[in-house]
């Protein structure tokens, strides 16, 4: 059936299809394989000892930590967000609901570096509310509650855009059922909604995860690069690299690569389970 | 009609759902995009046209949107020819490829800005031949747009996949059976229709490369008049504690940015409605 559907339509000849094939795969070769084999030919250039050795290096461990607390801190609001906005938006119709769903994907259209300039204005010393700040002793800016609040806004969108398209196609008829035959909100919500919505808020949250790990640009604006203290593994890779530590910066990397590989081979197979739940 | 805020439903907790995204919303988004403008509005439009008008602000914005343009125009070129491919042409292991595509989405950027120097570095894998033959990359324009290419891909081959997957097979076959030439159905009766999304496409990628910071900062050399983008002016503005330069020179990024992707929603509003016409 499928070989006849494609015979249908145009049918170029096989060297332009060829040509197609060629150019598609000598371009995805040399401009994303490429960069990904050199990240890791570089990280184990000089073995796996001299490797290992500069992942279990001092910083390189601590610059891991504050990326591992940044995202356990900021993925988890955001997912609590999500659900709550798709609850509000999908479920319900009200004057307004298109503006707020323009405004929660505000952060993905602001570049990195101003993610990170808004929350020095606001934060910095010489910032708004940089005089009460000093007064009362607060560091936001140039410490890790800085770090964690601009992670929060590049990742702000990621769950929430995910469930309300997901949530308004579903309706509510399973809700209203379940209501009616005595549920509370709660059981409701448990029992019906979270069932329905796994696999998109999985998607959401491996998404916002690879992102909340990954951030480098807003996050260097408000980190102030303290070595061992307010450098993320991103930062720290760049520290390495600008002081001509290449086999070191390259280990840092080939971490945060291997992390963008399983986010990608995570999402293949969340992408798969929605496209059979979809043709059920 | 009698106004009514929000229609009737029997589903619990909407005040409560709507009063914290709209708190948390206006916290972790709103304020602090407010302080932007707010902060803007401190310089008036004196103070904001001399700092954009300042040489090496001009240079940075000629250097940032021009490359980004050219980048933009290459992924929206080679963008449709991935995208025709995954769609329509068998290929083992398509699917693995498939998912390749969002390796830039997934990678970190200041992984991909290290891996392109290493790539593209007069020693590098590339770069070594490329210089030999008398093209200098990394540290050069060149550079800069190549780590464009890089991150704006996906964005073309994910918005005009859809559209090659949607397009009605039955109008490329009345169109062949009534005789046109191969070439003719395609420009005339396919591109048409992949058109607007190829222009989406197009405006995101170049949207997201004008803002890009991770990626592109590595291999530009940075050079003040020469290979130094926008985003990384801001930050040597910010780092001599020059906020309201820093925020204007963010904001004629955003208003440049504005004007561009209002031209290209006229571009592809027109591109559409041609296709109504018909």
């Amino acid at each position: 059936m499928q070989s006849r559907h494609i015979e249908k339509g145009l049918y170029p000849p096989f060297i332009i299809n060829a040509l197609i094939t060629a150019i598609t795969l000598v371009f995805l070769a040399l401009f994303l394989i490429l960069p990904l084999v050199v990240i890791f030919g570089e990280a184990f250039r000089e073995g796996i000892s001299i490797w290992w050795g500069s992942i279990v290096e001092q910083e390189a461990l601590s610059a891991l930590r504050l990326t591992l607390l940044v995202a356990a801190i900021a993925v988890p609001f955001n997912l609590f967000f999500g659900i709550v906005a798709s609850w509000a938006l999908a479920k319900f119709d009200f004057w307004g609901r298109s503006f707020i769903i323009t405004l929660i994907d505000l952060p993905f259209a602001v570049s990195p570096i101003v993610s990170g300039l808004i929350f020095v204005l606001l934060f910095g010393i010489h910032g708004w509310m940089g005089p009460w700040l000093v007064k009362n002793n607060i560091q936001i800016i140039f410490a890790v509650p800085g770090i964690v609040l601009a992670t929060m806004f590049v990742t702000f969108p990621f769950v929430a855009r995910e469930l309300i398209p997901l949530m308004t196609e579903q309706g509510s008829e399973e809700e209203q059922a379940a209501l009616t035959l005595g549920a509370n909100g709660w059981q409701t919500f448990w029992k019906i909604t979270l069932p329905n919505i796994k696999w998109g808020l999985l998607y959401g949250v491996i998404l916002c995860n690879a992102r909340a790990m990954g951030e480098f640009g807003a996050v260097s604006v408000v980190s102030g690069h303290i070595r061992g203290e307010t450098n993320t593994l991103p930062l720290q890779a760049e520290i390495l690299y600008n002081e001509y530590n290449f086999t070191a910066a390259f280990a840092v990397a080939s971490l945060l690569a291997f992390l963008a590989l399983i986010t990608l081979a995570l999402k293949f197979f969340v992408e798969s389970r929605i496209n059979k739940l979809e043709t059920l | 009609m009698k106004f009514k805020f929000k229609q009737y439903n029997v589903l619990p907790g909407f005040g409560l759902t709507l009063g914290y995204t709209l708190l948390y919303l206006g916290f972790i988004v709103l304020l602090p995009l407010a302080a932007l403008t707010i902060k803007g509005s401190e310089l008036g439009w004196a103070g904001f046209w001399h700092v954009i008008f300042d040489a090496r602000v001009l240079a940075s914005y000629k250097l940032t949107f021009g490359t980004a343009f050219i980048a933009a125009i290459i992924n929206a070129f080679f963008g449709l020819i991935v995208a025709w491919f995954l769609v329509r042409i068998k290929f083992p292991g398509k699917r693995f490829i498939d998912s390749i595509i969002d390796l830039p989405f997934a990678l970190p950027t200041a992984v991909t800005g290290i891996a392109l120097t290493a790539v593209y570095s007069p020693n590098g894998w590339i770069g070594k031949p490329l210089l030999d033959a008398g093209i200098k990359v990394a540290f050069t324009p060149i550079g800069i747009t190549i780590a464009m290419i890089f991150i704006g891909l996906p964005f073309v081959v994910r918005t005009v996949q859809p559209a090659i997957q949607e397009l009605e097979r039955e109008l490329e076959e009345v169109a062949l059976s009534l005789g046109a030439s191969q070439w003719k159905t395609f420009t005339k009766v396919i591109f048409p229709m992949i058109l607007p999304s190829l222009i989406t496409g197009f405006a995101l990628a170049f949207a997201r490369a004008i803002g890009e910071y991770g990626s592109v900062v590595f291999i530009a050399g940075n050079m003040p008049m020469k290979t130094e983008i926008a985003s990384l002016l801001i930050i040597t503005k910010l780092e001599q504690y020059d906020y309201l330069g820093a925020t204007a020179i963010a904001l004629g990024m955003l208003l440049a940015s504005f004007l561009l992707l209002f031209i290209i929603n006229m571009l592809q509003s027109w591109s559409s409605n041609r296709l109504k016409g018909v």
